[in-house]
C-alpha cells in the first residue's frame, strides 16, 4: 500500500450553538495516500467542509475538535501550535476554496503573491530563483507569463484557480485541500481544470483532496471516493469499485439521483425523506429512516465498517455484515 | 378554435439589449466614444404553449438577460416579445400590469426572493393582493393554502405562519414557487431554480415542476448552465454564446447530434458520472470573450476547432436549419451554410 500523507484517526468536530452543542464531524477516520486524488462528497451539511477545515486546523470560533488525532508528517497536528500550523498552512499543505477571490489580495499582483509564498517559507530563495520559479509554474498551468504583473480582478475565475494551484505547487506542498474548487467555474473552463488537476498528480506526483457536491466531478478526477453523510464516513473505495457497486445504500441513492447526461433516462431517482437534524441524530445508523433496505438492527446499533471495494475500502452498513450476508442467503 | 392554441405562447423577435458601460473620468473628458456590452443580440425563439424551453449558455452568454427581456423587466434595445399574440412593446402601463399576472418568475436563491420578515403566507398572498384585488381575505387565504399544498406543503395551515428560516432550502424553493402559481400565471421563468439544491432535492424540486406544469397548464421558460438537468426537463433548447443562439431546436435531436462545435464542447464538458467515460474531444481554446468587444463574424471563431479562414472570422452566420430536420437550426458557415464543404470532419 502507498505511503499515508495525511491520517484523520476518529475525529470529532462540535459546534457550539444557541440550541446546545452539535457533532458536525463524528468519529470520522480516513487516511490520503500520496499521489492521489481522494474525491470527498456528500451534501450541504453532511460535515465535509468542517472536515477539510478541521484537517487545516481552521475552525470557526464556535467549533472545536473535541475528540481525534490528525496525523501528519509524524506528529499530530490537533496538539500543534498556532506557529507552527502557520508554517504548515501554504507551506506543506496547500488550499483551493470555491471562490479564489477571498484567497488573493487584491492590491497585489499576481506574481508578488507567488514569489512571497516562496520566500516567505523558503527564505534562502533569491528574488531571481522566486521569479522564476512562478513563471515556470503559470506557464505549466496554462497562463501566459505577461499576466504574472496582473492584479487578481483581471483574470478569469479559471485562471485565479489555476493561480491557487500554482501557490500549492511552488512549494511542492505534500497535500493539496481543494473544497468545491469548481463550483463557480463553466463547465467547459471546469472540464480544462479538472484535465489539469490529473496531469500535475501525474507530472509532480501531487497529493488532492477534492471536497465536492458534484459526483460527476469525483467521476472525472478521483482515484478513490469517500462519501459522508450526516458528519459520518459511511462508504470509502476505490471509484471504479464504488460507482460500479456503492455498498451503501445512501451512495447508491446518491448516485442514483446525479443527472447524467451520457445515458438515456428519461427521469431522476428520488431519494425518500431528507438528511436528519444533527442535534438530534436517529440511533443506529443515521440513514436507517430514509433506507430502502433498513433491517431491525439498523435502527438500534451503529453500524461498524465492514471490509469493501478491496485496498482498505469500507461501508458502514450493517447489510455489508459477513454473518448477516449468510444468514440472508442461507 | 384549434388554430388559436396552435400560436406559441410567447414569441421573442430579434431581442436586443446593449447595456452602455461607462468609462471612467478620463474617457469623458477625453469625449472617447461610450462602449457598450452586448448583452443579448439578435435573440429570436417561438415558446410553444405548454412546453418547457430551456435556455442554456455559460456565464455572460445572455440567458438571464433574455428572460428578464421576455418578461419586460428590462426594455430591449430592439426587438419585440410578443406574449399570446399580444406585441408587449405597444402596451400602456396599465394594461401592461395586467398582463404581468400571466408571467411570473422563480429565481436560483429562495433566501433572496424572499423576505426574511415576512410569513410564507403572507409572501405568497402579496401577488394575489395586487392581481386579485376582487378576493375577500378569507378568499384569499384560501388560496394561499391551495397553492401550498399543491407545493406539497401540507397541510398549508401549518405553513401558512412559519418564517422562510425555520424550513428547509428545498421549501424555500417550494414557497417561491407557490408565490409565482398564486395569479395563475401562463408563463413561469425558472431562471436556474434547482442550481442551489442537492442532488436528491433537486429530483423532487424537477419532478414536482412538471407536475405543476400539467396541473396548471403552465409552460416554461428555463434558464439553465446545466445541461444534465435540461436532460429531464426541456421540450426545446436553445444554447447561447456571447449574447447569440447558436443553435436550437427539440432538445432530443440538439443533445444526440449537436451540429454547432460550442454545442459539442458544452456537452463534452458536462462531468458524467461515470468514471469510465472519457470525453471524445479536446475542449475549445481559451476563454468567453468580453461581451464589449466580440469577436468579427463568427463570434465562437477564435476557440472553434474547425474554423476556416475564409468566411468564420468575416461573416456573422445566421440560423439555419439542419440538414434533414427543419426544426433543428445552427449558426454555423461550415454545418449548415454555403461553406458545408470546408469542414474539415466532413
Amino acid at each position: 500500500m502507498s505511503e499515508v500523507v495525511y491520517s484523520i484517526r476518529d475525529l470529532v468536530v462540535e459546534y457550539q450553538t444557541r440550541a446546545g452543542s452539535m457533532r458536525a464531524v463524528d468519529g470520522v477516520s480516513l487516511d490520503i495516500r500520496r499521489g492521489e486524488i481522494l474525491g470527498l462528497v456528500g451534501e450541504s451539511g453532511c460535515g465535509k467542509s468542517t472536515l477539510g477545515k478541521a484537517m487545516m486546523r481552521m475552525l470557526s470560533r464556535n467549533a472545536r475538535i473535541a475528540k481525534g488525532e490528525l496525523i501528519f508528517d509524524g506528529r499530530d497536528l490537533v496538539k500543534a501550535s498556532d506557529e507552527e500550523m502557520r508554517q504548515i498552512r501554504g507551506g506543506r499543505i496547500g488550499m483551493v476554496f470555491q471562490d479564489p477571490m477571498t484567497s488573493l489580495n487584491p492590491t497585489q499582483r499576481i506574481i508578488d503573491h507567488i514569489t512571497e509564498t516562496i520566500q516567505t517559507h523558503r527564505p534562502d530563495a533569491t528574488d531571481e530563483e522566486a521569479r522564476e520559479r512562478a513563471a515556470f509554474l503559470v506557464e505549466r498551468l496554462g497562463i501566459r507569463k505577461d499576466r504574472l504583473d496582473d492584479y487578481p480582478h483581471q483574470l478569469s475565475g479559471g485562471m485565479r484557480q489555476r493561480v491557487m494551484i500554482a501557490l500549492a505547487l511552488a512549494l511542492d506542498c505534500d497535500l493539496v485541500i481543494a473544497d468545491e474548487p469548481t463550483t463557480s467555474l463553466d463547465v467547459i473552463v471546469e472540464a480544462k481544470f479538472l484535465d489539469l488537476l490529473k496531469e500535475l498528480r501525474d507530472e509532480f506526483n501531487l497529493t488532492i483532496m477534492m471536497i465536492t457536491h458534484n459526483i460527476g466531478v469525483v467521476a472525472e478526477v478521483a482515484d478513490r471516493v469517500a462519501v459522508m453523510y450526516a458528519g459520518e464516513m459511511v462508504e470509502v473505495g476505490d471509484v471504479y469499485s464504488v460507482f460500479e457497486k456503492p455498498s451503501h445504500p445512501y451512495t447508491e441513492g446518491l448516485l442514483k439521483s446525479v443527472p447524467n447526461i451520457a445515458i438515456d433516462d428519461e427521469e431522476l431517482y428520488q431519494m425518500a425523506g431528507g438528511p436528519p437534524n444533527l442535534m438530534h441524530p436517529p440511533t443506529g445508523c443515521r440513514f436507517n429512516p430514509r433506507c430502502p433496505y433498513a433491517m431491525d438492527i439498523c435502527s438500534r446499533e451503529v453500524p461498524p465498517r465492514f471490509e469493501a471495494h478491496g485496498d482498505g475500502g469500507f461501508a458502514a452498513c450493517w447489510l455489508r455484515d459477513p454473518v448477516r450476508k449468510e444468514a440472508r442467503d442461507a | 378554435m384549434p388554430e388559436v392554441n396552435e400560436r406559441p405562447l410567447v414569441q421573442a423577435i430579434g431581442l436586443t439589449k446593449h447595456f452602455p458601460v461607462r468609462g471612467g473620468l478620463l474617457s469623458s473628458l477625453l469625449r472617447r466614444e461610450e462602449q457598450v456590452a452586448r448583452a443579448v443580440d439578435g435573440v429570436s425563439f417561438d415558446i410553444r404553449r405548454g412546453s418547457v424551453f430551456g435556455l442554456v449558455g455559460e456565464s455572460g452568454s445572455g440567458k438571464s438577460t433574455t428572460a428578464r427581456l421576455v418578461l419586460r423587466l428590462i426594455e430591449p434595445t430592439a426587438g419585440q416579445v410578443i406574449f399570446d399574440g399580444v406585441d408587449m412593446g405597444t402596451l400602456k402601463p396599465a394594461a401592461m400590469r395586467s398582463l404581468r399576472s400571466r408571467m411570473q418568475i422563480v429565481f436560483q436563491d429562495p433566501m433572496a426572493s424572499l423576505n426574511p420578515r415576512m410569513t410564507i403566507g403572507a409572501a405568497i398572498e402579496h401577488p394575489a393582493r395586487i392581481h386579485m384585488p376582487d378576493l375577500t381575505p378569507k378568499q384569499r387565504r384560501e388560496r394561499v393554502i391551495e397553492m401550498l399544498e399543491a407545493v406539497q406543503l401540507s397541510p398549508g395551515r401549518q405553513y401558512y405562519d412559519k418564517y422562510p428560516h425555520q424550513i428547509s432550502g428545498g421549501q424555500r424553493q417550494r414557497v417561491v414557487i407557490a408565490r409565482a402559481l398564486v395569479t395563475n400565471p401562463d408563463l413561469i421563468v425558472a431562471d436556474e431554480p434547482v442550481a442551489m439544491a442537492d442532488v436528491s432535492v433537486r429530483a423532487l424540486l424537477l419532478e414536482l415542476m412538471m407536475k405543476l406544469k400539467e396541473q396548471f397548464d403552465l409552460t416554461y421558460l428555463f434558464i439553465t448552465h446545466d445541461l444534465a438537468t435540461a436532460k429531464y426537463v426541456c421540450d426545446d433548447i436553445a444554447i447561447m454564446y456571447l449574447g447569440k443562439i447558436v443553435e436550437q431546436g427539440p432538445l432530443r435531436s440538439v443533445f444526440r447530434e449537436p451540429s454547432h462545435p460550442y454545442t459539442r464542447a458544452l456537452l463534452d464538458a458536462v462531468p458524467v458520472p461515470d468514471p469510465k467515460h472519457r470525453r471524445n474531444r479536446p475542449m475549445p481554446a481559451g476563454e468567453i470573450p468580453s461581451a464589449l468587444n466580440p469577436p468579427s463574424g463568427c463570434r465562437f471563431h477564435p476557440r472553434c476547432p474547425i474554423a476556416a479562414t475564409e468566411v468564420c472570422p468575416l461573416v456573422d452566420p445566421e440560423l439555419r436549419p439542419v440538414e434533414g430536420r427543419p426544426e433543428h437550426l445552427a449558426a454555423c458557415h461550415l454545418r449548415t451554410g454555403a461553406y458545408q464543404h470546408l469542414d474539415p470532419e466532413r
